[in-house]
């Protein structure tokens, strides 16, 4: 294998790292928007919503990612709705994000002092108000080092989009391993490239989890 | 469009194996993980630098490189050595690597909880550390990490689904194989789901009763858990 030929094959790692990353912002972004809406229906003052909510993450969380993947990608197209691989990537990971972030979220609004809720009532804010000017901004500080280290767990999940054919990471590894047939190093350095991703926001949010409770106590 | 579930009449017994492996997989993945995540966890904390660095080195590469890479590697790497194994075996080693480190970062943060008065009560007794962390450390920081373990379990349950990619033959494997057989992908993975669904509920369910049945102590005090 000469230089020029491994530097190709090196870019094209590197395009798949970049679409790694592009899937997981899609991710993060939709299913984040989803998993606001499931947070502030989990706390809805309607019973049925609440039910109706809980049971959609109980199902969600109770599903491999993998499942809901193959559920989108294979199930759609005999719907009558044919699916990309992106797009069923896409979908299927922000589901999953609006499940385990929508929970946590909630957590984190609901963790904001009981004074504040009822200070906010007080003053005649409406629930809106209250939610968008009190509740929320305070319960964003909670949950920043939690979203920043479940930000881990989409980047590796991406990595389940090459099942579906999607040109990520992965998959990218795979064609390349298509012609050189040395599995154990591609993936070696598959591996190599994903801590390099993953690593860096694992500390981030050690760090800004250690920060928020030193100012808990402080 | 229609839904027509009755393809999948007369492949239960398939379907059932399937469920039975995803189960096994899950059992001593859970088992055997928990044990290296726990020495693990004793070696991050122990006085060895080079063997706290080791631990350290594995819980962070295992944390941050995704199941599906960590597979592959095991599956490619065992190929390597000359060694052949089954699919279903490299699926236990992986997973079982896979939960060790993510079972050594909880059970570590349990061990640091226990306070320090516990352990100066230890030492003046005369216990060694084998015998602190036996009698005096293990249960009680367990009891305080136990949720969270339960759901790495759960998680565990729901991961071993990518093992269907080195085609050991667990439940999704078996989805996979029905749904290419009938070319009914909606109602198979619709059914695998609820499957999933129900066995995680299961898995919790098992892992609350084994809760119970560890720690008693703070049930006889009359408190909940």
């Amino acid at each position: 294998m000469n230089a020029s030929f491994a530097m190709g094959y090196l870019t094209f790692l590197l395009q798949g790292a970049l679409w790694t990353v592009g899937l997981s912002v899609i991710a993060l972004l939709w299913g984040g928007a989803s998993a606001l809406v499931v947070a502030l229906c989990r706390i809805s003052p309607l019973r049925s919503l609440r039910v109706a909510t809980a049971l959609y993450i109980q199902l969600v969380q109770g599903t491999p990612v993998l499942v809901i993947i193959f559920l989108i990608y294979f199930g759609l197209p005999s719907l009558g709705w044919s699916v990309s691989p992106l797009l069923a990537a896409s979908l299927s990971l922000s589901i999953y994000v609006s499940a385990y972030l929508g929970e946590s979220w909630r957590a984190s609004i609901q963790s904001v002092p009981r004074a504040q809720w009822e200070t906010a009532e007080c003053l005649a804010l409406s629930r809106l108000q209250r939610m968008s000017k009190v509740i929320l901004p305070q319960a964003v500080r909670i949950a920043t080092p939690p979203t920043v280290g479940f930000m881990v767990q989409i980047i590796k999940n991406t990595s389940l989009a090459s099942i579906v054919g999607f040109i990520e990471l992965v998959r990218a590894g795979q064609i390349i391993n298509n012609t050189i047939f040395q599995p154990f190093l591609i993936y070696l350095l598959i591996a190599i490239l994903y801590f390099g991703m993953c690593y860096p926001l694992s500390i981030l949010s050690r760090r800004l989890e250690i920060r928020g409770s030193d100012k808990a106590y402080a | 469009m229609n839904l027509d579930f009755s393809v999948l009449l007369g492949r239960e017994p398939m379907i059932i194996q399937g469920l039975f492996l995803t189960i096994k997989l899950t059992l001593v993945a859970t088992l055997c993980g928990f044990c290296v995540g726990t020495f693990c966890a004793i070696g991050k904390r122990g006085s060895i630098a080079w063997l706290r660095r080791v631990c350290t080195c594995y819980v962070e590469a295992i944390r941050n490189t995704p199941l599906l890479v960590q597979i592959f590697l095991v599956y490619f790497g065992i190929s390597n050595l000359g060694l052949s194994l089954n699919a279903v075996t490299v699926a236990m080693i992986a997973l079982t690597i896979n939960l060790g480190a993510y079972t050594a970062e909880i059970m570590r943060a349990g061990f640091d909880s226990i306070e320090r008065g516990q352990l100066e009560a230890a030492e003046t007794l005369g216990l060694s550390k084998r015998q602190i962390y036996w009698h005096v450390i293990l249960k009680q920081a367990l009891e305080r990490v136990y949720p969270a373990l339960a759901s790495q379990f759960v998680l565990l349950m729901l991961a071993s689904s990518i093992c269907s990619q080195i085609s050991a033959e667990e439940l999704t494997a078996v989805a996979n194989f029905i749904q290419s057989d009938t070319y009914r992908p909606l109602e198979t993975y619709v059914v695998v789901g609820l499957l999933y669904v129900l066995l995680s509920l299961a898995l919790r369910a098992l892992l609350w009763l084994v809760g119970l049945a560890l720690f008693t102590r703070r049930r006889k005090l009359g408190t909940l858990i």
